[in-house]
Order: C-alpha cells, then sequence, then structure tokens
C-alpha cells in the first residue's frame, strides 16, 4: 500500500486533485492510500507527494510557509528521500526559484527558473491562457505515456514557468508562442494544467504519476 | 492553440435540476450530478451550475451538488447564483468549482470581484452580465436580479471596469435573446469581445447549431454556453462541435 500525500494549505482544487487521484488508483492494480495533510509527519512518511494549487503565487507560497514544518517536510522528502513529487498548476509553479506575481517572491527553487506572465505575441490569445489546449514538443517521459501529441488538457493561468534549463521541459503548449506545459527533474514534476479537470488525459496523468519510478 | 469551449448550463434550485436532459434513461433526472455525468461522457469542455434557490436556507444544497460532481466528473466546473461575499466563494472552490460567477453582488458591491480575485486568482473570478439592449439602440444596459432590477450601467463601461477589477472572464448574456432561440446577440458580443482582453461566454438564444458557430464567428466569443438546446436533445454536444469544427473553428475532440 503506497501513501499518497496531497499537500493541505487551503489550495481551492485540494479536494477536486484527491478525488481525481483516487479515480486513476482505481485503474491501477497497486494499493494506493490517497489522503490530504498539513502535518509534517504525514508528509514525511509519504511514498508520493501531491502539491496542488490556484491562485497567486505568492499567496501560495505564503500559505505553504505558514504551515509551520510543511516545507521542511516536503523538501526532505523529495531532497533526501527522493519521493517523487507532482506540483499541479501553480503548485508546478511553486517549484521554480522566484515568481514575478504581485512582486518578485522566493519559490521552492528545485527546478531552475522563473515564474513570468505570459506575453503572447498574437493579439488574438487572451489572457487568463483558459480552456483545452494541446499538449506540442513532447518528450518520452514516463508522466506522459500513452498520451499523444495533440493530447487536450485543461489550462487556466496568466503566468508560466520559463525553467532556465531547457531539458527540464517534457511537454509544451501553444498560445501565441510556446511556453511549459509540464517540467520533470529527476523525481520532480509539475504540470501547468489540471490533470484533475482533463477528463480521460487527466487521469491518464495521474495514473502515470502514480507508477512513476524515477 | 486554444479552443473553444461548449458549456452546458443546468439550472439548479434546492439541488434539483430545474430544466435539464429529459430524453436519457436517468435513474433520477432530477438529480444535478446524473446531468452533469450525462455531458461528461458526451465531451462537454466545461459545466456551468446556474443556483437559482431562492431561500439562503437552501443554499448549502449547491455544495453538495458541487462535491458529488467532483467526485465522478473530471472536467471544469462554474458555479453561479447568490454568491454575496468572498466566503461563499470559498466554500464552493473548497467543494470542487472550479470557477465562481457573480452578477448582482458584482454590481452591488464591486469590490467583491477584486477580493476574490485577490484570494483565488483572476482565473476564478467570472463576471455574469445581464445585458437588454437600450430601446433607442445606444448599446445595451446592465440588469440585475435575475433580469428584473435596471442599473443604469453601460454593459461595455461595467464590462471594461470588472475586468480591471479583477473578473478574469465574462460570461456575457442577452437578456433579449435569452430563451428566443433566434441566435446569440452578435452585435454586444462583438462590442464586449472588442472592448476587453479576458474570455467572453455567449449566451442567451442559442437555438441551433449554425447560432453556436455564429456566436463564435461574428461574435467573437471563447465559449459557447447554452441550456434548453442541449437538454432537450434538440442539439447534441458532439454535433455541435462538428458544426464548429466544419466551420473551421478549433474544437477539442470528443
Amino acid at each position: 500500500m503506497q501513501k499518497i500525500v496531497l499537500i493541505d494549505y487551503g489550495s481551492g482544487n485540494l479536494r477536486s486533485a484527491q478525488k481525481a487521484l483516487v479515480a486513476a488508483a482505481a485503474t491501477l492494480s497497486g494499493g494506493f492510500d490517497i489522503c490530504a495533510s498539513d502535518d509534517p509527519k504525514v508528509i514525511a512518511a509519504a511514498d508520493r507527494l501531491v502539491l496542488p494549487g490556484v491562485g497567486a503565487f505568492a499567496a501560495c507560497m505564503r500559505a505553504l510557509g505558514e504551515r509551520t514544518g510543511v516545507i521542511e517536510a516536503m523538501t526532505e522528502a523529495v531532497q533526501q528521500g527522493a519521493k517523487p513529487f507532482l506540483g499541479v498548476c501553480v503548485g508546478m509553479q511553486l517549484l521554480a526559484e522566484r515568481g514575478l506575481e504581485f512582486g518578485q517572491t522566493q519559490g521552492l527553487g528545485w527546478v531552475g527558473g522563473e515564474v513570468r506572465p505570459l506575453t503572447p505575441n498574437d493579439p488574438h490569445c487572451k489572457i487568463p491562457h483558459m480552456g483545452w489546449n494541446a499538449l506540442e514538443e513532447m518528450t518520452n517521459h514516463p508522466l506522459l505515456r500513452g498520451l499523444e501529441v495533440g493530447a487536450h488538457m485543461y489550462f487556466t493561468h496568466s503566468y508560466a514557468l520559463f525553467p532556465n534549463d531547457p531539458s527540464n521541459v517534457i511537454a509544451q503548449v501553444d498560445h501565441g508562442g510556446r511556453f511549459t506545459a509540464a517540467v520533470a527533474k529527476a523525481n520532480v514534476a509539475g504540470v501547468q494544467f489540471h490533470p484533475e479537470k482533463s477528463q480521460s488525459a487527466g487521469l491518464r496523468l495521474l495514473a502515470n504519476f502514480l507508477e512513476w519510478r524515477p | 492553440m486554444l479552443k473553444v469551449r461548449v458549456i452546458p448550463c443546468l439550472d439548479v434550485k434546492d439541488g434539483r435540476v430545474v430544466k435539464g436532459v429529459n430524453f436519457l434513461a436517468l435513474r433520477d433526472a432530477g438529480d444535478p450530478v446524473e446531468q452533469a455525468r450525462v455531458y461528461d461522457a458526451a465531451g462537454a469542455d466545461e459545466l456551468m451550475f446556474l443556483d437559482i434557490t431562492a431561500s439562503h436556507e437552501g443554499r448549502g444544497a449547491i455544495l453538495d451538488v458541487v462535491s458529488r460532481t467532483a467526485e465522478v466528473c473530471f472536467m471544469p466546473v462554474s458555479v453561479g447564483g447568490g454568491i454575496r461575499a468572498v466566503e461563499d466563494a470559498r466554500r464552493l472552490l473548497r467543494a470542487g468549482a472550479d470557477k465562481i460567477s457573480i452578477n448582482t453582488s458584482a454590481v452591488e458591491n464591486p469590490a467583491l470581484l477584486s477580493d476574490a480575485a485577490d484570494a483565488f486568482g483572476s482565473q476564478c473570478v467570472v463576471v455574469a452580465i445581464d445585458a437588454k439592449a437600450r430601446p433607442d439602440g445606444s448599446g445595451w444596459e446592465v440588469f440585475t436580479y435575475g433580469g428584473r432590477k435596471a442599473t443604469g450601467l453601460d454593459v461595455i463601461d461595467y464590462a471594461v471596469s470588472a475586468v480591471k477589477r479583477g473578473a478574469g472572464e465574462i460570461l456575457l448574456t442577452s437578456m433579449d435573446r435569452d430563451g428566443a432561440k433566434t441566435g446569440y446577440d452578435t452585435a454586444l458580443l462583438r462590442a464586449i469581445t472588442g472592448a476587453v482582453n479576458v474570455p467572453v461566454i455567449a449566451s442567451g438564444g442559442a437555438g441551433s447549431c449554425a447560432d453556436l458557430v455564429a456566436g463564435v464567428r461574428d461574435g467573437g466569443a471563447d465559449a459557447v454556453l447554452a441550456a434548453s438546446i442541449f437538454h432537450f436533445g434538440e442539439v447534441s454536444i458532439g454535433e455541435a462541435k462538428a458544426a464548429m469544427r466544419a466551420a473551421g473553428l478549433p474544437v477539442r475532440p470528443i
């Protein structure tokens, strides 16, 4: 029985993400115990961690920091324990070294780069980037197994993570120019879209995460 | 490329669907969650629940609907109706809603839009505008309380100010066309899509696939919302998307 912990820091999409993980786990043969917690001991004991997130970078980072010991427990699980980690939407953006939404805010710094506003080069491309868009430039990363180029995911965001090292990008999306749809570096991964809202394609990605052995 | 979204809207009162899909063998046709499942399976891109519960006591029912929907439907869900405070929005988002749509309260308390955007991000905050053409042809006026109260506000000015305050999307309903099935008010849509840079959802008047196409092609809408044509099986989600694709509009394959 693997223990999957969603980090609960008041994020709006926590419950949806939890339910989608339960649905994704039901498609797999292994046993998974999926719970949400802000208890550092529970986080430290997890086999896999998921960090959801909606809203502004600074507000999310602050909410995470306000939970005593949570960032430390996450960091230890990821860096010393090498536990697989998935950040979703702002949860993915927090992986960066810094975010530039409402001033500059320090991120977790697990993926080198920064979170900047989207600046589409086509005036017809509106901000927020909201709706279904197709994945492009996908690598053969295990997280994307079974998903083809053109798989549609649900996005809703105005900022994106721009990694320093292009090899951290495992999928892109185009909205008046290409940007990061998914990143992975060792045992840490993140997706800008919402797999919990992306119907069968999203559940597939979550199932891939549950089976991922970095 | 971002796809045009097709959004069925369900009116919910005291936790029950008021008018919904009635042509399928559902276990419980009045259960919004059953209806949501139908649309999820049909390939809808998003779902809108409009809570028309009148009594304050009945308001909790929508939370249960949203929460149960999030258990079985993995698609974006917006909820409108009765959101008067940031806490109302927070409860809905925590239950599993992705966006909250604010109508009357955004007019009466404009700070609600900025407060909600600060708390949850603009991508969560939809301003719903009920627009009615002025009799003299000089544009459109904003109405509140389900179209019962004239506000004197100009729709274009109001839309621009709502976006400035933090609304990340506009749900634009033509009261003149609502229920008439004569097509969206594309002049109204054009006026708003030309004035703001956030996504605009066309609402009110869709009676056919051609109307859905016109809302996007002629009105510039980013998404099309409809209720009765989907509920009564006049147009399926698949047919709507096929028509849009045939018209050269980008849609997500089902």
